[in-house]
């Protein structure tokens, strides 16, 4: 068994929403994220699907405590020591950086227009005082070689980079301080197929070399496929389901997971797709369902469901699911391998 | 492992291509290198930016460039109209240019002074001539002037009913009013920095208290606001006091339009990506203000404070026109225009209203150039 990088225990992210009148306080919250826990590995990638407002990104983002944690344990092994995040004033917290990442989905929004490439890569090391003088250069020129971006580029703004060479400054902007764990936000959504295929196959080398550990956040299964040892499911602020990419994909255990799978795009135009078809929106976080979050949609819904939360439990080695019937339905998963042999 | 080195060729493709040496200057070029270039372009903005800088280098040295001070009075030419300085006359041409001479006499009729042009006497022009003394940027002692004549009195856009020169007395006042905007920007803009820089930086209550109040210093109707502010400077203030007060007048009224921008930009900016990056980059606050904020939205600020120049300076006008701001013997636009508010100005000397061009021209070169300037200071907007 390899080692636990990360831990996090019950994370709860809600988001205040005042009324427009002056007098009344706060009255309700968006729970964004409600009661996620997890683990990742030393050295894994682990995959982090959900449909649009499910709260991956808030996830992601709340590990790295760019936005305060409601509630909720998250720990970091490091170099022998466990590290409890959420207790670290501002300024451990600011030296503590150096540890982890995030690598954004926009590459033009992320890169500061008024800065050089230089000066945006250098920015963790610059920032914390890692390094000094001409060190700083070197390390700014590794990571940029190691992204595979010309070195003569480095004096330049980002206004002269294509989409895949900023998210290439992104990476690089990400690895010059050395970070045990990276979260990938969307980081190759915003880009078209080939370019995307070009940043996960360079994200996969760095990680062979280096060990780094992702959270890979996206709403594309195959890239999710492509790249994850362990692929978690959100849906509303929860955890459904998590397990191997395999298991996930070819024996989903819960009925949403079920409904993602057989979305996938088939290769063969032929071929006829049978997609569970989910009726309505996602909920309200603002007022969850009651019971089962799923059960407004779910086409195996039972009475049960509609009243008892169900549990987040381990039903087989490594394959956690959120449902009351875990065991007993059969569920179809993807049709075709899940691999992105195509790219 | 094949689209591996696929990909590699692809990023390395484009970076052996070679580029154009221009190509490669606009890809180094840092945003301010972006603005001048695009600023450069908006031919109406420089020539705004031309006039304002003339107009401020004839003011700072009015004393050199007007001939006169701006409280000589030529008992002899009361009411002159503007003359232009010729070339020919009957006699013929030369290089060196003139003015026909001046009489003056009282109409027996109407008792009136009346003056009349008597081409046969010329009038040479001289340059860098000896005249009052004064001193250059209230320091240097000198009594050389831009030009003058030997005989006689030269006045090139007429005198008032005292006899002063109005081209003099319009260079002194485009400093007063010039400076008095400056002034009142600058007061009202580093109000406004701060204040909005809190609200928008640190948002929350502190927030929500700053808008309020400046909700209630903008729902107060200026003019009255003006008014009241004026009407309480005691009338024994020396003109140097009043023209300070002024100036803090103008700023109280003028800092919340500004402030609010600021903040705006602030909270939109706060919440951009990279300004995320950094402080997961472990940027401390200071270092994402210096770095980050302030850069981004330095040029808002910049077109800011132009635009809101001519604001300032219509207002420093309005307000000596009605006779609340600055007062005689201190000269500014409006205290020249409050003395041609008359029947009689109207009617026999309308050349008392040139300084109202200069008000114009002032207005429309500073609209014009805070244009040029929005344009241009946003140079990622396009994105090649």
């Amino acid at each position: 068994m390899s080692d636990t990088l990360l831990e996090i225990k019950d994370l709860k992210v809600y988001f205040p929403i005042r009324r427009k009148n002056l007098f009344s306080g706060v009255t309700q919250y968006v729970k964004a994220v409600d009661g996620v826990s997890f683990h990742i590995e030393k050295g894994e990638t682990l995959g982090l699907v959900g449909e649009s407002g499910s709260g991956k990104t808030t996830v992601g983002r709340s590990i790295l405590r760019a936005i305060e944690p409601t509630a909720g344990k998250v720990t970091f092994n490091v170099d022998g020591e466990t590290i409890d995040l959420s207790t670290l004033l501002d300024k451990e917290l600011r030296v503590f950086r150096k540890n982890m990442q995030l690598i954004f989905q926009d590459p033009y929004s992320s890169l500061n227009p008024r800065m050089t490439v230089r000066d945006i890569i250098a920015e963790p090391i610059v920032a914390q005082k890692l390094a000094k003088g001409d060190e700083v250069d070197e390390r700014v020129r590794e990571a940029a070689a190691l992204c595979k971006l010309n070195l003569e580029f480095l004096r330049r703004f980002p206004h002269a980079f294509s989409g895949g060479q900023r998210q290439r400054i992104g990476i690089a902007r990400a690895l010059v301080s050395r970070p045990q764990f990276i979260v990938c936000d969307e980081s190759v959504s915003a880009l078209d197929v080939s370019i995307q295929a070009e940043i996960l196959n360079l994200l996969m080398d760095l990680q062979k070399e280096f060990g780094f550990t992702f959270l890979f956040i996206a709403h594309d299964l195959s890239v999710v496929a492509h790249i994850s040892k362990r692929v978690a499911v959100m849906y509303l602020g929860q955890l459904v389901e998590l397990a191997p990419t395999e298991d996930l994909f070819y024996t989903p255990k819960h009925p949403y997971t079920e409904a993602l799978m057989s979305a996938i795009p088939e290769v063969d135009p032929n071929q006829e797709m049978n997609p569970v078809n989910l009726s309505g929106e996602i909920p309200s976080p603002i007022n969850p369902p009651s019971g089962c979050r799923f059960h407004t949609r779910c086409p195996y819904v039972q009475d049960i469901c509609k009243t008892d939360e169900p549990k987040w439990e381990e039903i087989e080695e490594k394959h956690f699911v959120t449902c009351h019937f875990a065991n007993t339905l059969t569920l179809k998963g993807a049709k075709m391998p899940p691999s992105v042999d195509a790219a | 492992m094949t689209t591996t080195d696929l990909s590699t060729q692809e990023v390395q493709a484009p970076i052996t291509q070679m580029e154009s040496e221009e190509a490669q200057r606009y890809y180094s070029a840092s945003q301010f290198q972006l603005i001048w270039w695009r600023f450069r372009k908006h031919r109406l903005a420089r020539t705004g930016a031309l006039i304002l800088l003339t107009m401020a280098l004839v003011g700072l040295f009015a004393e050199f460039v007007g001939p006169y001070s701006g409280i000589t009075r030529v008992s002899e030419a009361v009411l002159v109209a503007p003359q232009a300085p010729q070339f020919c006359n009957d006699d013929g041409c030369s290089l060196r240019p003139f003015l026909p001479g001046i009489t003056s006499e009282r109409n027996t009729e109407t008792l009136r002074m009346e003056t009349k042009i008597d081409p046969s006497v010329r009038r040479d022009i001289y340059f860098f001539v000896e005249g009052e003394e004064y001193k250059l940027l209230g320091m240097f002692k000198m009594n050389t002037h831009l030009f003058g004549v030997e005989e006689g009195s030269i006045h090139l856009l007429g005198t008032d009913s005292l006899g002063r020169d109005i081209f003099s007395r319009t260079l002194l006042a485009t400093r007063t009013s010039l400076s008095i905007g400056i002034i009142g920007v600058i007061i009202a803009f580093v109000l406004a920095l701060v204040i909005g820089g809190v609200a928008g930086y640190f948002g929350g209550g502190l927030d929500y208290a700053i808008q309020r109040l400046t909700e209630i210093v903008r729902v107060i109707p200026v003019i009255p606001l003006y008014m009241g502010l004026a009407a309480a400077f005691p009338k024994e203030w020396s003109s140097t006091q009043v023209y300070f007060a002024m100036t803090l007048v103008l700023a109280l009224v003028g800092w919340p339009t500004l402030a609010r921008r600021i903040r705006g930009k602030l909270l939109s900016l706060r919440g951009e990506d990279y300004v995320i990056a950094a402080s997961l980059a472990g940027a401390g606050p200071s270092r994402i203000i210096g770095r980050h904020l302030l850069p981004a939205f330095m040029s808002y600020i910049i077109v800011d404070l132009v635009i809101s120049f001519p604001f300032m300076l219509l207002s420093e006008t309005a307000l000596s026109f009605v006779g609340l701001g600055l007062r005689p013997p201190t000269v500014s636009w409006g205290v020249l225009l409050q003395d041609a508010q008359t029947v009689r100005a109207i009617e026999q000397a309308p050349w008392l209203f040139i300084p109202a061009l200069f008000v114009i021209v002032a207005v429309l070169s500073f609209t014009v150039l805070g244009d040029g300037l929005r344009d241009a200071a946003d140079p990622y907007q396009v994105s090649g």
